[in-house]
């Protein structure tokens, strides 16, 4: 997309991250007259546990060096003794803020290892789910993005309707933010009653609160001067970083798992890839903002085009099979017996199915050695690669820029550290 | 997963092949994934090709992940392996070359790396995003990136000895490498297998207050 300076109210140009050493700032040897800051792990507006070691040079920064690993609990290890199905209990406290998401990027890659397709009204119920998630996780990032620069405003109005959103997990699996319900298989239970009738209200709700939050931040001068032209980056910068998602689509290239290698149906609804022009604070926003609109879109078509029938494969070696059968038939009490104590045996072989996350492109890497546990599991976090950028757009920026930036790049301590 | 980007991957994984019959060891096609074994001497120099060459264009540095092996009972590499650790890189190509259209092209290159040196070249000098993933495989299993600009621990701490990752590291029971610290049970004295969960007993139906 090109970008034309000329048409924009805000004068930005499009410049990369390498801009910074163009106007003259040098990194080494380290200068008498700098100075060196650190910043985190325990600060409100690192979004976690992230430490970062600035060398300043007045109000400049310099130099940026995030040390993380605060909260490492070696999930990954975790995984290699759970069998497939305990494991996805361990994959919500990934990335804690888009549990579902995580759930469905693990629950395809151990579907690709079984070879299984599941019932469209599963599937249709994945994506919604997938896209509850999704305008839940964007409105925590607008709430502490907003309220890092400033605007405490929003935050109170971003929680309160997340929570409607939670309510809406909650409904379907009894629990907020750490659900599980998407398995290998299918769901773990299909939509309790009225759940699509108080999923509905909250759709027709969403499009007034998107309004709400715009009104209170879009032509906010405080709020555009803190974003406008800061933490700038190219999209040849972000591929060469491994930086995917809205802060890819900002910087205007607009891939998205869900349209470019759909997953779960994704093709089947009509919606927009938003992307922005110059890669900076406030286009970030503005992408994350729009993505929550097509987000709702997807939902409402879900809801009006959602199929009826089972919500989990008749393959008795993968799902349980249904509670009533238990009284009647031996061999169900026997496929339910073995499928709790064994698990599921994938053949041996590897598997990686891209997701869409709210942060960017999400996957897991299974390698199975034919038992009925991961021999490696690994997943592609998508907040560990994009804080890769971190320390390049700080560089040359001032100090109060870092959280901005942080902000911008939605990270989850969580993920990036596993 | 688009049917449309299966075979393109395959083409330009016989194209590398023909490029470069020296480095590539053999390409795997499983469930529409294309995997490529590389020699690891070479590695550099087939993402630099991947990256560079107008026709491939695998400029998107996905990740790379280090993987295991080792079966801890027989002191051998499982499925028959000649080495221990792979490290694998997963690339992809997002544009078109002609067309500029957006695809999804995702290639993933293998390197053995065998137990008695494990060391790769690094390829932060075509990817920078290779940087911290590098950094997490050396942390975790031990695989040394030659190259590398700053190849420290990352996840665990700067003092901590062992590479949690590998097989024959124990999960649980090894001694906690903090002052003060003690050793930590078992997973075989805390985990006891169960059957009798089922999926009854959701909440959220009793909710009910839908206007």
């Amino acid at each position: 997309m090109p970008a034309n300076p000329a048409t924009d109210p805000a004068g930005r140009t499009l410049v990369g991250m390498a801009s910074a050493n163009a106007q003259g700032i040098t990194l080494d040897p380290i200068d008498e007259t700098t100075m060196v800051v650190n910043m985190g792990p325990q600060h409100p507006s690192t979004h976690g546990v992230l430490r970062l070691v600035m060398e300043l040079d007045g109000e400049t920064i310099v130099r940026c060096t995030p040390h993380i690993g605060y909260v490492h609990t070696g999930i990954e290890k975790t995984g290699e003794y759970q069998t497939y199905m305990k494991a996805v209990t361990i994959t919500d406290r990934m990335d804690y803020l888009s549990a579902h998401i995580n759930n469905l990027a693990y629950t395809l890659a151990v579907e690709k290892l079984l070879g299984i397709e599941i019932p469209p009204r599963a599937q249709a119920l994945r994506v919604m789910l997938s896209e509850i998630q999704r305008i839940a996780s964007h409105l925590v990032w607008l709430a502490t993005h907003a309220l890092d620069i400033g605007a405490m405003t929003a935050y109170f109005y971003a929680f309160r309707d997340r929570e409607k959103l939670l309510d809406l997990t909650e409904m379907m699996s009894g629990v907020r933010l750490m659900p599980s319900w998407i398995v290998p298989g299918g769901l773990r239970g299909d939509a309790p009653d009225g759940w699509f009738e108080r999923c509905a209200a909250v759709v027709d709700e969403l499009p007034m609160r998107f309004r709400e939050y715009e009104t209170l931040l879009d032509q906010n001068p405080i709020w555009r001067e803190r974003t406008q032209g800061v933490g700038c980056i190219t999209v040849d910068e972000c591929l060469n970083l491994g930086v995917s998602g809205p802060t890819l689509r900002a910087s205007g290239m607009a891939y998205d798992v869900r349209k470019v290698a759909p997953y779960s149906g994704f093709e089947r609804y009509d919606f927009h890839v938003p992307v922005g022009t110059f890669g900076d604070v406030y286009d970030r926003y503005r992408v994350r903002l729009a993505e929550m609109r097509q987000s709702r879109e997807i939902l409402k078509q879900a809801i009006e085009t959602m199929p009826d029938g089972p919500v989990r494969v008749g393959d008795r070696k993968v799902a349980p099979p249904p509670r009533q059968e238990l009284e009647t038939a031996m061999e169900a009490v026997i496929h339910h017996f073995k499928l709790w104590t064994e698990g599921i045996r994938p053949p041996a072989g590897e598997a990686y199915v891209p997701v869409e996350s709210p942060k960017g492109e999400i996957g897991f890497y299974l390698v199975s050695d034919g038992s009925n546990k991961p021999w490696r599991m690994h997943e592609r976090p998508p907040s560990f690669m994009n804080l890769q950028a971190l320390p390049g757009l700080c560089q040359g920026r001032l100090i109060a820029d870092v959280v901005a930036i942080i902000g911008s790049i939605d990270i989850v301590l969580g993920e990036i550290d596993r | 997963m688009s049917d449309a980007a299966k075979p393109g991957a395959l083409t330009d994984a016989e194209r590398l092949q023909a490029l470069m019959p020296q480095a590539v060891i053999s390409i795997d096609v499983s469930a529409g994934d294309v995997r490529v074994m590389v020699r690891r001497e070479s590695i550099v120099d087939v993402a630099r090709l991947l990256h560079d060459d107008p026709e491939f264009l695998y400029t998107f540095f996905s990740e790379c992940l280090g993987v295991d092996y080792l079966d801890v009972h027989t002191g051998a590499s499982i499925q028959g392996k000649a080495h221990r650790f792979e490290v694998v890189y997963n690339l992809c190509s997002l544009q078109d070359p002609a067309s500029g259209a957006l695809r999804n092209r995702r290639l993933f290159l293998k390197v053995p790396v065998p137990a008695a040196d494990p060391e790769v070249p690094s390829v932060t000098s075509v990817f920078r995003g290779a940087e911290f993933p590098e950094r997490e495989v050396y942390d975790l299993l031990g695989i040394r990136f030659s190259g590398h600009p700053d190849l420290r621990r990352i996840l665990m701490s700067d003092d901590w000895s062992g590479h949690p990752l590998r097989k024959d590291y124990p999960l649980g029971g090894e001694r906690v490498q903090f002052p003060g610290g003690t050793t930590g049970p078992s997973v075989g004295e805390c985990v006891v297998q169960h059957a009798g969960e089922s999926f009854t007993g959701r909440t959220g139906s009793v909710l009910g207050d839908v206007e």
